[in-house]
């Protein structure tokens, strides 16, 4: 007999706000001792009350948008009820009721074509600590707690462990160019529901839900070894299947069980008394999609229509600062090509000198057009304008005042580059007397001599300017 | 081992019950669990009151999170008359000007009728939460324990106001303490609640009463059946939320911890008993069984929706009268009683002043009874006491 498995996904992604959910705690990613990033309120004393970030919230919304979700106008948070060392409180904030974004849809494009997957819902809450245990003691560490996060809950649409792959990949592009997410190693975490039937059964198996799996080649491995234990059961009884809680073990490739049915935790939710319902009212909502990133597949279109190269199109809309900064010098009147190239290439270069990467980039728009401006102008030539740029990167000097100051637009001396030219035209005085016999094409041979000895002293526009010029006066 | 000390202090400062926290000094809400606990941080209340001169000058005994009578099931205090370090006896005894206490099930009023101070609390979102040991959230407020309604509009004008750390204060309300004329009011004496209560006590309003209606007020008795309904509705929401607020003491991180354990599990476990009181292991059991799965929806889910229903029905009430005249107490007299029994009693007892908790209106003790009114109605409330402490003069 033929299986089909049936899989939904809920995956929880840590958002990329200055600070924790409900108190104004920031920087846990880079914190470095244990408990760095703690208040009263994030590790749970008395007297301390939640206060809603509403960047949270804003993050949130942005990604039901992108998922085509229906946008709740009034949603709440409940608290879940367990007992775990670091959960500070003994509860989470989550939201069961009311969750911010519900009924979405994503669609993929996978080897057997486009396929829809559903959202069932998207809802925010508190993230955990952690237990670090060593010898024969435990010890918390809060740094997490309370770090905001998405759960994105789909609908049981996945058939195949390609689509599941496909739509994690789709959704890690999607809210790494929002902002929402940097979706680094462990921000994104997947509990896979799967239950196993008979090909052409309408009806649901018994279902498993597989819980935080952190990456994509150990859902993959759960998956196929969850799939064959079902079929197994199913086809040659070897086990009595149940629905039930397991966990996936790296090592052995296997999965184990948690907990059953039976002995499932009631969490006892109950709407939270300290957090006021949040309206979001048509003003906020259009603030929000105002300041919507382009959906992906219409920015790589747009990128691409602008000459921009594949290459760097998927390093855009996989980072959010360097498509920024690329939409707003655009926007400042630059060429979204040329300016691509001074992000990717000098801007990332520079960095990668100061062991950094683009995400750390911190560069303005205005300042970065400046510079690009100039060279385009032809105010300074290339080289200048790359010095420039290291200085902005390295030290956040002003552009124009730096140029003046260290005399970079001097360099560009027209008698000099004239002198070079005629050099240049001695050296091809083959293809300079076959354009004054009207051979047009010779003219280009002679250009191109003539920028490759001038590459480093002046601009292009220059050069064809003068060369332009001299040839008119023969 | 009990060396939990109150610091009786010079006239004219103010006390503050030991659920509302004091930068460095031991706040632990009448319970061991909390024992050692020193908060980093001062009550908003605190600081307002620092802020503008006043001396904080120390904490009062409170029975464990303030679930109790009057103040009779503090960990700190020993005997009965212990209850003369709570905060409503300092008051009576001119120890201090005023005190605060935190109100989430009736207590601070219970024991001000008791001591024969004056308590309001206020409506909900009036006075920052934060810095509170919170019991139940939805319903419990801050307020004031004074010898006269000057003493508590006095304090109330300093601690009121927004808190932006607090989501539940209320913004851009304003806070009037003035004093307006009574004469030409409309005051109503519930039937019901007058029926199981010991004759000084029917005495007492009856008395209050005629004093009101010297002054020109018109008092009437009516009939009405809200305050059972909104009792058990309040008792719902008042165990289920306490019981998921301290669900956090649990050995771990601060306060108490069982000298005897093997896992984490009997961690949890042995410091928790250890710790609560047996009336608070019945609210907690109350209140989860309220919230579990079976029983939400009869249970806490309805009590949601009728607390919604009570308010409406109060609000009609309100529109022909200006404020409601009831006991206190059934009992003039407090008659110590076992710990084993406190569930019941306090359920019983609390039938006069839940609904003040459960939607959030101001409920004014003032010479041993108690006046309630609609939201935001504390200074009709205050004038209405002040006229009979005049008479009293």
């Amino acid at each position: 007999m033929n299986y089909e498995m049936v899989i939904g996904l809920e995956t929880h992604v840590e958002l990329s706000t200055e600070s924790k959910i409900f108190c104004s705690c920031g920087g846990h990613s880079a914190a470095k001792e244990p408990n760095d990033c703690v208040c009263p309120a994030c590790s749970g004393m008395p007297g301390m009350l939640p206060v809603m970030n509403k960047k949270v919230v804003e993050l949130a919304v942005t990604a039901g948008l992108m998922l085509n979700c229906e946008i709740s106008r009034y949603t709440t948070f409940d608290k879940k009820n367990y007992y775990y060392p670091d959960l500070p409180c003994a509860y989470q904030i989550t939201q069961f009721n009311h969750p911010i974004c519900t009924n979405g849809c994503v669609t993929l494009k996978t080897s057997n074509g486009e396929r829809d997957i559903h959202i069932n819902r998207i809802h925010m809450e508190e993230d955990a600590g952690k237990l670090v245990h060593a010898g024969k003691a435990s010890y918390i560490d809060n740094n997490r707690t309370s770090v905001p996060l998405i759960e994105v809950v789909t609908e049981p649409d996945f058939r195949n462990v390609e689509e599941v792959i496909t739509y994690l990949n789709k959704l890690k592009t999607m809210l790494r160019s929002a902002g929402i997410s940097e979706c680094e190693e462990g921000a994104m975490r997947c509990d896979v529901n799967i239950s196993v039937r008979p090909e052409g059964s309408t009806e649901f198996g018994i279902r498993s839900e597989i819980k935080n799996m952190a990456s994509f080649e150990a859902i993959e491995k759960a998956i196929r070894y969850e799939v064959q234990r079902h079929m197994d059961a199913i086809e040659f009884e070897t086990e009595e299947l149940v629905q039930e809680t397991r966990r996936y073990d790296d090592l052995s490739g296997k999965t184990f069980a948690m907990r059953n049915k039976e002995t499932a935790a009631d969490y006892r939710y109950f709407p939270d008394p300290n957090l006021m319902p949040i309206i979001i009212d048509d003003e906020w909502l259009k603030a929000i999609k105002a300041q919507m990133p382009v959906a992906i597949d219409e920015k790589s279109d747009a990128y691409r229509e602008a000459g921009i190269s594949d290459k760097e199109i998927d390093v855009l809309i996989h980072n959010h600062i360097a498509s920024t900064l690329l939409d707003d010098v655009v926007a400042l009147g630059c060429d979204a090509k040329n300016a691509s190239g001074w992000i990717l290439t000098d801007c990332a270069g520079i960095l990668r000198k100061n062991g950094k990467l683009l995400n750390d980039l911190e560069v303005n728009a205005e300042d970065l057009a400046a510079i690009i401006n100039m060279v385009v102008r032809g105010t300074i030539n290339r080289m200048s304008g790359k010095k420039i740029l290291s200085a902005v990167i390295e030290k956040g000097v002003d552009p124009v005042a730096y140029c003046k100051e260290n005399a970079l637009d001097a360099k560009v001396d027209t008698a000099t580059i004239e002198k070079i030219m005629d050099t240049v035209l001695l050296e091809n005085s083959k293809a300079l007397e076959d354009y004054k016999n009207g051979k047009v094409q010779a003219k280009q041979a002679i250009f191109g001599a003539c920028v490759r000895a001038l590459k480093n002293t002046a601009d292009i526009d220059i050069i064809r300017e003068l060369l332009d010029k001299k040839l008119n006066n023969l | 081992m009990k060396e939990y000390t109150v610091h009786l202090s010079e006239k004219g400062t103010i006390a503050v019950d030991d659920t509302i926290l004091v930068k460095g000094v031991q706040s632990a809400a009448g319970s061991r669990i909390l024992e050692g606990y020193i908060p980093l941080f001062s009550a908003e209340a605190v600081t307002r009151l620092e802020c503008k001169g006043y001396v904080v000058s120390g904490k009062t005994h409170v029975g464990e999170f303030g679930l109790d009578l009057v103040g009779e099931f503090s960990y700190y205090a020993e005997k009965e008359e212990d209850l003369k370090g709570a905060a409503a006896s300092l008051v009576a005894m001119g120890e201090v000007k005023a005190a605060l206490g935190v109100d989430v099930n009736g207590a601070p009023r219970r024991a001000a009728a008791l001591s024969g101070v004056d308590f309001l609390k206020p409506t909900y979102g009036t006075v920052s939460r934060y810095g509170i040991i919170s019991g139940a959230a939805s319903g419990e407020q801050m307020g004031v324990y004074a010898g006269n309604v000057e003493g508590v509009s006095e304090i109330m004008e300093v601690i009121s106001g927004h808190d932006e750390k607090d989501g539940t204060s209320l913004k851009g309300a304003t806070y009037d303490y003035s004093t307006d004329v009574v004469a030409g009011k409309r005051v109503c004496i519930i039937k019901e609640l007058l029926d199981n209560v010991d004759d000084k006590t029917r005495e007492r309003v009856n008395a209050f009463a005629e004093t009101l209606r010297r002054s020109g007020v018109v008092v009437e008795e009516i009939s009405c059946d809200l305050f059972d309904l909104a009792n058990i509705t309040w008792q719902i929401l008042m165990t289920a939320e306490t019981c998921n607020n301290v669900s956090r003491y649990d050995g771990v991180k601060y306060g108490y911890r069982a000298a005897e354990y093997k896992t984490i599990d009997e961690l949890y476990t042995n410091s928790r008993t250890e710790g609560f009181n047996f009336l608070t292991k019945s609210v907690i059991l109350y209140g989860s069984d309220v919230l579990s799965k079976d029983r939400y929806d009869d249970c806490y889910g309805k009590s949601l929706k009728v607390r919604r229903v009570v308010a409406e029905k109060f609000e009609e009430l309100m529109k022909r009268y200006d404020a409601v005249l009831t006991p206190v107490c059934s009992q003039t007299e407090y008659k110590a009683y076992d710990i084993s029994e406190a569930f019941e009693i306090v359920f019983k007892e609390s039938v006069f002043t839940s609904i003040a908790n459960l939607i959030g209106i101001p409920a004014l003790v003032s010479g041993k009874i108690q006046l309630m009114g609609k939201h935001f109605s504390e200074s009709v409330l205050l004038d209405l006491a002040r006229c009979t402490e005049r008479v009293g003069e």
